[in-house]
């Protein structure tokens, strides 16, 4: 792998740019893998690189259908957090956090993560008091969240409108300092890099079109675009798609899949220092290192696998964040676009085994699995090559909804994020 | 915005809409004998259907009346719409 620094920059410069190679190769598929990854998105790619870093198992592939991170990783708002209600939650997103705190150096690659702090508004006596709530909540758990008065949230955010005769009045908000966002497509990239690196086969347009299972009913191998794969072991991470793709196994699965949109604005200079979400009026946003304003949206009321979603719940959106930041009425607005999300009854993911033996999958991470990338791809990497829950997914298995004990993050998982 | 056929109403906007999830999961008659397997399946377990797709729409802001409708999740185009009750017609699939 040829390392990135400011040497290589600078020598690289010398030589007019020419010497960069590919940052990973493109390999025709082998006849047979250890472990066949379906899903070249972030948690994909991820689980890839841990399953060759820290479990040493290198004869590997990803299988993306697509070009890398073209899923929801590369359509996503980037928002990342931890402050989610229950103690597995929290456990499972602040291992992430903590994991982004290290990324770009693990990987040496810069994925911009960028902890500039998460403010989440209330505007009504219910949100102050679920807000507070959850500070609580995230306090006993070990993750920060801190309560700011309208005129601290105006000073941490400036552009915020906090008059008190709007239509929905900011009543205050609940701020996690160490939450910020991070470069989509870099995440992608960097993990498909540092994998390669190990061993990894990346094949993209190869999409999985069978599942082939043999004596007992194991996985025996991945019928894909490119040709037969086989493979004893699959971990599934295809978000939107996951139910078509365990459909192939003949696995059921508690999911549902709908359209979430986001869109971004014109470049500007800098003018937005923070995250701002407002689960209420259903907006969120952010300023791209571009200068983009990056504006999310909120799901369709109907499953679909269409990546477009309507027109009325992206104006919805603009209305509100018109209304919390006035100074943005007369942005352009560049360009829109829709991911297939998909969410479970009770807003958690599902990481773990399948009744299938060596079949494995890591979904129902909905509207806001980004945050939660490194942290997921490291556990789900650790249950595909031990064939059992690390401490921190165990709680997520798919058991969950046959004994009921979901984990019901619906109020921290409100908004899509 | 989808345009919606409500079978009692006509065509209207999406808006005046609610969805109902997947259409033709019967409740259990008898919950008590029934196992924690079938059980959780009967709460959670859904077809998510890339394609053909049938659902429960609500006509809340009209007649306030379920029905159901068939329709393409890859498209979103509606193929049929039907009463409650009546089965799942069978359009547009290989025969
Ligand atoms: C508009 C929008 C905004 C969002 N905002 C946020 C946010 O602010 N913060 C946050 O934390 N999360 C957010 N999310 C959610 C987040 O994007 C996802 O949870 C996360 O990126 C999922 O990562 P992944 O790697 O599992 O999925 P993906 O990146 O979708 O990767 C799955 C891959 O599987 C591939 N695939 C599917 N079927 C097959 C097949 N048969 N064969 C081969 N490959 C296949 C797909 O092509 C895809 O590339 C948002 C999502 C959307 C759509
Ligand atoms: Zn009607």
């Amino acid at each position: 792998m040829q390392r990135f620094s400011a040497f290589q920059l600078f020598k690289q410069g010398l030589a007019g740019q020419a010497g960069w190679k590919p940052q990973w190769r493109s390999p025709e598929p082998k006849a047979s893998y250890d472990a066949v990854i379906i899903g070249g998105g972030g948690h994909g790619l991820g689980a890839a690189y841990y399953l060759a870093k820290q479990h040493g198992l290198r004869n590997i592939a990803v299988v993306e259908k697509g070009w890398l991170g073209g899923g929801n990783t590369g359509r996503n708002t980037t928002i990342i957090r931890s402050n989610y209600l229950f103690g597995e939650s929290a456990a499972l997103y602040d291992h992430a956090v903590k994991l982004w705190e290290g990324l770009s150096r693990e990987l040496n690659y810069n994925v911009m993560f960028s902890q500039r702090g998460v403010l989440t508004l209330a505007h009504n006596v219910h949100d102050v008091q679920v807000l507070g709530r959850h500070i609580h909540a995230n306090r006993a758990n070990g993750v920060d969240n801190e309560w700011l008065t309208p005129e601290e949230a105006k000073a941490f955010c400036p552009p915020l409108n906090i008059a008190a005769n709007i239509r929905y009045p900011v009543l205050g908000g609940a701020l996690q300092r160490r939450g910020g966002t991070a470069r989509h497509d870099a995440v992608a990239w960097g993990y498909a890099r540092a994998a390669d690196a190990l061993g990894v086969d990346i094949l993209e347009n190869c999409e999985v079109i069978g599942i082939r299972r043999g004596v007992g009913g194991a996985v025996e191998a991945v019928e894909t675009t490119r040709g037969l794969i086989q493979t004893r072991k699959i971990g599934v991470s295809a978000a939107g798609h996951t139910s078509v793709v365990l459909d192939l196994a003949g696995v059921r699965l508690p999911l549902e899949s709908y359209p979430l949109q986001a869109l971004v604005s014109e470049p500007v200079k800098p003018v937005f220092p923070c995250v701002v979400m407002s689960n209420t009026i259903h907006a969120y946003i952010s300023q791209s290192d571009k200068g983009e304003l990056v504006i999310g949206a909120g799901t369709d009321i109907y499953t679909s696998y269409t990546q477009r979603g309507g027109l009325h719940i992206s104006q919805h959106t603009l209305e509100a964040i018109c209304e919390l930041f006035p100074a943005f009425r007369r942005l352009k607005m560049l360009r829109n676009w829709g991911g297939i999300v998909d969410l479970t009854p009770d807003r958690s993911p599902i990481v773990g085994k399948t009744p299938v033996r060596g079949l494995y999958v890591n979904c129902g991470w909905g509207t806001g699995g980004f945050k939660a990338t490194p942290g997921a791809a490291h556990t789900f990497a650790w249950t595909i090559a031990k064939d059992e829950p690390h401490p921190i997914n165990a709680p997520f298995t798919l058991e969950r909804f046959r004994e009921g004990r979901l984990i019901d993050e619906a109020a921290a998982a409100a908004v899509a994020h | 915005m989808l345009l919606i056929a409500c079978p009692y109403c006509g065509p209207r906007p999406e808006l005046e809409f609610s969805h109902g999830g997947e259409a033709h999961i019967a409740r259990p008659e008898a919950p008590a004998d029934v196992g924690a397997d079938d059980w959780g399946a009967y709460l959670y377990l859904r077809a998510n259907a890339r394609g053909l797709h049938a659902e429960r729409w609500r006509h809340t802001h009209g007649c306030a009346r379920f029905f159901n409708a068939l329709r393409d999740t890859t498209t979103d185009k509606f193929l049929a719409t039907y009463e409650c009750g009546q089965p799942r017609p069978h359009l547009g699939e290989p025969s």
